[in-house]
């Protein structure tokens, strides 16, 4: 069964996305590329050098994946804006995931402001991606904004806790028509199996790979827990029962005289 | 409100008997926790923590890779001018030092704009003397628009303006301020400071907060270590950093941990700041503030550099002069202290690789 995820008009196979900036070297970047099988990097355009040969982080990012740069250092909608117009000028294409960060305690998302900015930059003919905190009215603004997905944290950015978030992801997954991608948080190849397994479309991680011992192993590892986790989804996980049975079930004066 | 508010809430806070109290208990409940409050943070800081440092020094490590990756950002210091009306005693550039002076001609900027951009620096940080005569917010402002052909990041470590004429700085393109407090021991800044308008405590206590105002993106912050007992003194800095994060949370804030360095004059410094100390001071702000920057400059020894990097520093200046005019080899002035890691821009980035982080030249784009 052919099972892929479209995005802005791109059919994708994997359903891993991961991020740049954490690695201690760029180089090697393309073995966690191919290791982790992924076509969706993100990148920061403030560290991207376009005149520097040896220190530009795009070159290290193989020619057929899709870039989709960030707006890491947005504080608000216009900056956003603004960043996303210079990477699409800079010929980073018309993918961009919206950071919009007013918090640098937490480093929460800005709800209000990333709604804002979708809302523009989708009018720009931009494919929208944005980060925010998994709050339902959110979501549903930015689905009728123009985003062509929607990224809950699943904990706090590089806190690797996990799908601390997942009852309000639970409920993104199940009201929003769109490709939900649990972006931050997850510290585990099982917590991104766990987001998949929940019905995630996809997953984006940076800080777990790229603080790896072994980023490239890593990555791989995810790969494989995200191929587990979509898997089980469509399987269709069997029902867990939550309440034992009653020897002398509650409702069984009912069957016989029904 | 200003952090002074804040400052002075710990006028009759009696820090060595706090100190005497700590045990060993109260440092590993601080370090048990995800959110320090002040008390935790000041125990850290005490000698009794001083035997929990390796314990400190993991949790830092854990904290700063998960917050910032394994990358360390560069910066190279650029002094346009050292021409100063203030009396320091124990700053190189003291007015009544006889030092050569030197101011850099717009044309000098871009020769030395050259010479560092070709290390391959993006992030430059200009810094003055006090004389807004020599070199008035025009100057900087004529500098900066220099400047900004070379660096896509500008700050500036200058005297302390008002919140307008860092807006008129920000409009101009510096998106970095960094200002040290030198000695958050009012009682003891004026003995410091005998003359010139660096005298006003206030002033210059609240230029960080006007800067926030202006709307800087970064704003860096510190105390001379040494000029006082450097755990109170970075207690205050870290309070100092809090309470900036705390009422400016888009912007972010670092600390630096500057320590005293010989420089002309005869200045002896009242406290010894030891590199076991530096470090329980640098790993206490790392565990109360996870996010904060942490800079580390070549006033620090080469070997000492190597050791921090792992430790929760984040930023580090290389290949850096501290000379008017010392990078395009036509230096015009003495230098304000001597630097201790005199290794090129390379050298610097080699040493990051080989400790398995990366050197990061640019962080920030103009938009």
């Amino acid at each position: 069964m052919e099972d892929s995820l479209v995005i802005g008009g791109r059919e994708l196979r994997s359903r891993l996305f991961i991020g740049t900036g954490k690695f201690s070297s760029n180089r090697i970047i393309p073995e966690v590329v191919k290791s982790a099988e992924v076509q969706v990097v993100t990148v920061a355009l403030r560290r991207i050098d376009f005149e520097s040969k040896d220190e530009n982080l795009v070159q290290y990012i193989p020619d057929d994946c899709i870039i989709m740069p960030n707006t890491s250092g947005a504080r608000n909608a216009d900056e956003a804006v603004r960043i996303a117009r210079l990477a699409r000028a800079a010929g980073c294409g018309n993918w961009i995931k919206i950071e919009i960060v007013t918090d640098n305690r937490y480093l929460l998302p800005d709800n209000m402001e990333t709604i804002k900015a979708t809302e523009m930059l989708a009018k720009e003919g931009f494919v929208v991606l944005p980060y925010m905190s998994p709050d339902l009215m959110a979501a549903k603004r930015l689905r009728d904004a123009g985003a062509a997905a929607v990224m809950p944290l699943g904990a706090p950015i590089g806190t690797n806790r996990g799908l601390r978030t997942r009852e309000l992801v639970k409920i993104l997954i199940n009201e929003i028509d769109l490709p939900i991608i649990v972006d931050a948080g997850l510290g585990k190849p099982s917590e991104a199996a766990e987001a998949m397994e929940l019905g995630a479309a996809a997953v984006l991680v940076n800080t777990a790979v790229a603080t790896a011992g072994d980023p490239v192993q890593m990555a791989k590892a995810f790969n494989l827990a995200v191929k587990a986790g979509r898997l089980a989804y469509l399987a269709g996980t069997g029902a867990v029962k939550e309440y034992a049975e009653a020897s002398s079930p509650l409702t069984g004066f009912l069957s016989d005289n029904a | 409100m200003s952090f002074y508010d804040k400052y002075i809430t710990y006028h009759d806070f009696d820090f060595d008997g706090f100190f005497g109290r700590v045990t060993d208990g109260d440092v590993q409940r601080a370090l048990n926790k995800d959110y320090l409050n002040e008390l935790d943070y000041l125990a850290l800081l005490s000698p009794t923590a001083e035997k929990h440092l390796e314990q400190m020094a993991v949790k830092a490590q854990q904290l700063t890779i998960r917050n910032f990756g394994k990358v360390i950002f560069l910066f190279a210091p650029l002094y346009l001018s050292n021409y100063c009306t203030n009396r320091c005693v124990y700053c190189g550039f003291n007015v009544t030092n006889d030092i050569r002076r030197g101011k850099l001609t717009l044309d000098e900027v871009a020769q030395e704009a050259e010479a560092i951009s070709c290390t391959g620096i993006r992030h430059i940080l200009i810094l003055t003397g006090e004389s807004r005569k020599d070199s008035p917010v025009s100057y900087i402002k004529d500098c900066v628009n220099v400047l900004k052909r070379y660096f896509p990041s500008i700050s500036i470590e200058v005297y302390p303006l008002d919140e307008q004429e860092y807006a008129e700085l920000v409009e101009a393109g510096v998106d970095g301020f960094t200002m040290f407090q030198e000695v958050y021991n009012e009682k003891l800044y004026p003995e410091l400071h005998l003359g010139g308008p660096k005298r006003n405590y206030r002033y210059r206590l609240d230029a960080p907060e006007r800067a926030c105002r202006a709307n800087m993106r970064t704003v860096n912050i510190g105390a001379l270590l040494g000029l006082d007992e450097w755990r109170r003194e970075s207690f205050f800095t870290g309070l100092h950093a809090d309470y900036l994060q705390d009422h400016y949370p888009d912007i972010e804030i670092a600390v630096s941990f500057p320590r005293i360095k010989p420089s002309a004059g005869c200045f002896r410094p009242k406290c010894q700041v030891n590199d076991k100390n530096l470090v329980q001071a640098i790993l206490a702000l790392r565990l109360f503030m996870p996010r904060a920057g942490i800079t580390i400059s070549t006033r620090e020894s080469a070997k000492m550099r190597d050791n921090l990097i792992g430790l929760g520093v984040t930023r580090m200046s290389a290949g850096s002069s501290t000379a008017v005019g010392g990078y395009s080899h036509k230096s015009k002035s003495s230098v304000q202290f001597d630097i201790s890691d005199e290794r090129s821009v390379e050298e610097i980035k080699n040493l990051i690789y080989s400790k398995g982080y990366q050197p990061v030249f640019k962080n920030w784009h103009p938009i």
